[in-house]
């Protein structure tokens, strides 16, 4: 007897030799999300993703509330970012009611977000440590950290949810003297973020863990169009920063870190490589910057977006964040879509855990740059 | 796709708020001049929320747009080209078609983001798919939004409906699991992609597909 089963449904057949594990969503080895991974004796076969334990509902929440109110919840999926994933929010309403950002305010935006990119890979990088047994990596970047949550919250008032950018520019001005506080900051980090490289990139355990593991091929990553660190690993110059440069990024000096190898070590390597050029990018946007001036454009009170779309994106630290907003004539938008490079680069990790050994699966994963919440959103 | 006047926008603010020009007590309840001269002496101005600004339009962009309606002629529908980014409909019969002329003609090869948007006045859900490039240099900064509309049913059964459209996933394989979440959250079956499983949403989720707009949240 054959059963008729609803669409989305199957009937699995279990193989004797294999094994299934459930590797979540509890395990901190996975974060808020479950792999189902299927092993061979110490071999992975197969591994499904299963994410959505964290799933908020940002899309929906945000078409019940006007483009003012939507700024503090949608830096939710990822608060070590949220100067980031609220960036291409603000892009593209301002796009949507044509607002003009102040000079000053562009350059206070990009230096908020460069530090807080430098907050979210010494988060990421701490855990990454921590799950290939190497404590110290879990201290140092956890302390580093605060050098720059300091400077965030002296910019906006809170450690870690800021929603600091607005639609229009900025909330608030800087506080007085905080240029020199910022750039005596951040020369001392770029003399601390020296010494991870000997304690941490050129320790010959962490090589042989990560170096020739989970290869993925210049074809694959741009097939499967993943998106930040785990494209530039494998080859592909693309950095949304210098490919469209939004704000005022393209008067800014810094490059773009490619490597060519593809393998978990190359992909752990270059958001470490990238705080140097954020921290360049911090320098050099500090001396640019107007001294004085207006920060902020006032809005309308509830403005109402016309009858038109937008999309605009921005690069994280995980990846190119995009916001898809569509607008029909109300003061609250009809319909958000975030694409994350978080969800972006889970496809590839069922092509890059085949064939790993399980106790490698933290340095696969890890590696990978991935956030769990901001998958879900 | 700005409609909508300098003088519609002003009237419309206005009357918004002279609703109940009977109520008295409230004090919202104003004429549209009392209203303006209110507006006016509290410095808020009422031009139009977006300003109606005509932008030319950018000839590369337009040179790919150019390509592909030459190619497909009716079969699909340009609905803007701006600065960046294009954006063309078709129908969902033609879709496979045009996703793998973008794909081999104008190098696309990937796709950022699959968006559903619902239109339950219509009875139609809309399908966005927003293609980029990391092959071809002169497409860094371009988005390609291609959509299609498919129908819409008021009792959906996801999957065994008439809400289903072909899957791109054999022209863009990076489109696998974003096709997943609209399935789950919009309903929309995509009719030949490998693995159409929900992804987000639990197992035993029972109701309606959330992104709905007759899914309403509590208290809302």
């Amino acid at each position: 007897m054959t059963t008729q089963l609803p669409p989305g449904m199957h009937i699995e057949t279990v193989d004797e030799k294999i094994m299934t594990l459930n590797v979540g969503p509890q395990h901190p080895g996975s974060g808020h999300m479950r792999l189902i991974i299927k092993v061979d004796g110490d071999y992975i076969v197969s591994c499904d993703p299963d994410p959505g334990y964290v799933h908020r509902g940002e899309e929906k929440m945000a078409e019940y509330r006007n483009y003012i109110q939507n700024i503090p919840h949608l830096e939710r999926p990822v608060i070590h970012d949220s100067s980031n994933i609220l960036y291409p929010y603000c892009l593209g309403v301002e796009e949507l009611l044509g607002i003009e950002v102040p000079e000053r305010a562009k350059y206070i935006r990009v230096i908020a977000a460069e530090l807080n990119r430098c907050i979210y890979i010494l988060y990421w990088l701490a855990i990454y440590g921590i799950f290939l047994g190497h404590s110290t990596m879990f201290m140092w970047p956890a302390g580093d950290r605060e050098l720059f949550i300091d400077l965030l919250e002296a910019m906006s008032g809170a450690r870690v949810t800021h929603a600091y950018l607005i639609p229009g520019g900025v909330r608030n001005d800087l506080p007085s003297n905080f240029e020199e506080r910022c750039l005596r900051q951040v020369e001392y980090f770029e003399k601390r973020l020296k010494e991870y490289e000997a304690i941490f990139y050129q320790n010959p355990l962490l090589k042989a863990r990560t170096e020739g593991s989970g290869i993925l091929s210049r074809t694959d990553a741009i097939r499967l169009g993943t998106t930040g660190s785990v494209l530039r690993a494998s080859g592909v110059d693309f950095d949304v920063r210098k490919k469209e440069p939004y704000d005022v990024y393209e008067n800014l000096d810094f490059q773009t870190i490619v490597m060519k190898e593809g393998d978990s070590y190359a992909r752990s390597r270059i958001p470490y490589l990238e705080m140097f050029e954020s921290c360049r990018i911090i320098k050099d946007a500090l001396k640019k910057m107007p001294k004085s001036g207006s920060v902020r454009t006032k809005l309308k009170p509830n403005p109402k977006g016309g009858n038109d779309e937008v999309y605009r994106r921005v690069e994280s630290g995980r990846g190119a964040i995009g916001y898809y907003i569509v607008s029909n004539n109300r003061p609250e938008p009809y319909r958000v879509k975030i694409s994350v490079g978080s969800f972006r680069n889970l496809i590839c990790m069922p092509y890059l855990l085949k064939g790993e050994k399980l106790g490698n699966m933290p340095a696969v994963y890890w590696g990978l740059n991935y956030w769990p919440v901001e998958a879900d959103r | 796709m700005n409609s909508g006047t300098e003088k519609d926008e002003v009237k419309d603010t206005a009357e918004a708020h002279s609703t109940n020009s009977e109520n008295t007590s409230r004090s919202d309840s104003m004429s549209k001049d009392e209203a303006k001269k209110f507006y006016e002496e509290k410095g808020l101005d009422l031009s139009p929320d977006v300003p109606v600004k005509p932008k030319p339009i950018p000839v590369f962009e337009k040179s790919l747009a150019d390509k592909i309606s030459s190619k497909f002629g009716n079969k699909i529908h340009v609905d803007y080209v701006r600065a960046d980014r294009i954006r063309v409909t078709t129908k969902r019969e033609d879709i496979v078609d045009v996703a793998k002329f973008i794909r081999d003609e104008l190098k696309y090869d990937h796709a950022e983001s699959v968006s559903g948007v619902d239109y339950p006045d219509s009875s139609e859900i809309e399908v966005v798919y927003h293609l980029g490039s990391y092959t071809d240099e002169k497409l860094g900064r371009q988005i390609f939004a291609l959509a299609t509309r498919v129908p819409r049913e008021d009792v959906p059964n996801p999957g065994s409906d008439g809400t289903r459209t072909p899957s791109l996933r054999d022209v863009f394989y990076s489109v696998e699991f974003h096709e997943r979440e609209c399935f789950e959250m919009f309903g929309v079956y995509f009719e030949g992609h490998p693995d159409m499983r929900r992804l987000l949403l639990p197992e035993d989720w029972a109701d309606i597909p959330p992104f709905r707009k007759d899914f309403k949240i509590k208290g809302r």
